[in-house]
């Protein structure tokens, strides 16, 4: 049976061992750090590591595995997995290799650049002079074609416009309402609750004003297309003549940005098609920037008090983060300073 | 041991369980005056002249009586 006395002496001397605090110590205090006795030692080590492998790497690449070593062997990879999904194929096995497409600029449209956007860096609103000439752009450009039926007027107040403003602007339509006392429907001026005019009564008519093209709406076009305000910009200035070889249909036109090539809308803006009344220069460039600016806010409404809300919100979160690890260090110091000693007791021998 | 302004503190807001939740309470109605106040500060100067607030003087009308909240 198992008695006390399978306690032997080896099993006493195990537990006679330093203390566990002393082996602990032992083991992190060492002298000898992983890397060298000291910070500098360390430090040394890493210096030299890393200039060997520099070395090393340099030479390696430039006279050992060189591009015209290296060449035959991808190519007779290259061919051998080409032939490996061939012959899978055959047996109806789909190999799992990715196959290159070509990519057409001129199918997928050419790429706008990124564009300096001031409301672009997360601590800045939206140019709000900008919006309200983007409106005016819009209002007296774009709106001749495309409607915006998300954006009421009630919108631009404290945005763009003040109040008596955004009703004058509104008043300048008239909506249809109804019905009256007499069941008839009836025009009468626009109000804040209005949305922006359309320009034509429904899809099909503006279809067949613009050539079968439709002029889509624009309250969320920001949203809707890769680019966004940079698309849209570059779509606006980017009309060139085709290049060689490529036919564009009568009534389209040429802009490399939109894919495929060839859109429906002709060139909208051109230097001072528009007169700002806050005497900013009015050239195309100008007016592209404004509209875009002011496409993006309908897309965006929320955009300046989301950002604001983002900051504070990460403002709080690192003060409580900070609070945390004191919290955790205090906790934990009561655990981290103390030493477990283990005094080994008297046994009776059985 | 403990400085006379820990020791005040303890007494004043540690000390009782209904002082302490007061304190939190009060604390956080504080804080939150303080914090927005100062991020409220930091954002209009980040977007200086940016906001309708910056601009909106240029377009209101004397004659207008204007209600408050075409603010933002
Ligand atoms: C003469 C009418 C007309 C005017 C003015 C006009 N557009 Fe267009 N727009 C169109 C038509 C038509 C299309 C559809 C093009 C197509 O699908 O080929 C279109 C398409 C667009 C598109 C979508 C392109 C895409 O990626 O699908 C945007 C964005 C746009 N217009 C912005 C504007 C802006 C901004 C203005 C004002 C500066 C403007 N348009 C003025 C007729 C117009």
């Amino acid at each position: 049976m198992f008695t006390r006395a399978a306690y032997t002496t080896a099993t006493r001397a195990a537990f006679r061992a330093p203390t566990f605090a002393q082996a602990r110590n032992a083991s992190t205090q060492a002298a000898n750090g992983a890397f060298g006795a000291d910070r500098k030692a360390a430090a040394a080590w890493f210096a030299k590591a890393a200039a060997g492998s520099a070395i090393l790497g340099y030479g390696i690449s430039n006279y050992v595995v060189t591009d015209d070593r290296l060449a035959p062997v991808t190519k007779a990879v290259a061919e051998s997995m080409t032939a490996l999904q061939k012959k899978a194929a055959e047996y109806g096995i789909e190999m799992p290799f990715t196959v290159a497409h070509a990519f057409s600029t001129a199918d997928h449209g050419l790429h706008p650049p990124h564009y300096p956007w001031d409301h672009f860096k997360p601590w800045k609103t939206y140019d709000h002079a900008s919006i309200r000439r983007g409106f005016q752009v819009y209002k007296e450009v774009c709106s001749a074609c495309h409607s915006m039926e998300y954006i009421h007027y009630r919108n631009l107040v404290g945005v763009s416009h003040t109040e008596s403003e955004a009703k004058e602007l509104a008043a300048e339509y008239e909506y249809e309402d109804g019905p009256n006392d007499k069941g008839e429907m009836f025009m009468r001026p626009g109000k804040l609750t209005d949305p922006m005019p359309s320009p034509y009564p429904n899809e099909e008519a503006a279809r067949a004003a613009n050539g079968g093209a439709y002029p889509p709406d624009l309250s969320c076009i920001a949203r809707a297309r890769h680019g966004e305000e940079d698309y849209i910009f570059a779509l606006l200035l980017g009309y060139c003549d085709p290049p060689a070889g490529v036919n564009v249909r009568e009534g389209l036109h040429y802009n490399p940005y939109f894919p495929g090539g060839a859109i429906a809308m002709a060139r909208a803006i051109y230097d001072e098609v528009v007169e700002y009344e806050d005497g900013t220069p009015n050239n195309a460039s100008q007016l592209a920037k404004d509209v875009s600016t002011f496409l993006s806010w309908a897309s965006y409404p929320e955009h300046d008090e989301r950002k604001k809300m983002g900051l504070k919100t990460l403002a709080i979160s690192a003060m409580l983060l900070g609070l945390s690890v004191w919290w955790k260090r205090f906790k934990w110091s009561y655990i981290k300073t103390r030493k477990i000693v283990y005094k080994p007791g008297k046994f009776d021998e059985v | 041991m403990a400085s006379a302004l820990a020791r005040t503190t303890y007494n004043v807001f540690f000390r009782r369980s209904s002082n302490y939740l007061v304190g939190i309470f009060a604390g956080a109605f504080a804080f939150e005056i303080a914090f927005d106040s100062a991020a409220d500060r930091l954002w209009d100067m980040a977007n200086k002249g940016r906001q309708w607030k910056d601009i909106r003087s240029k377009y209101i009308q004397a004659a207008d009586s204007e209600p408050a909240d075409d603010e933002e």
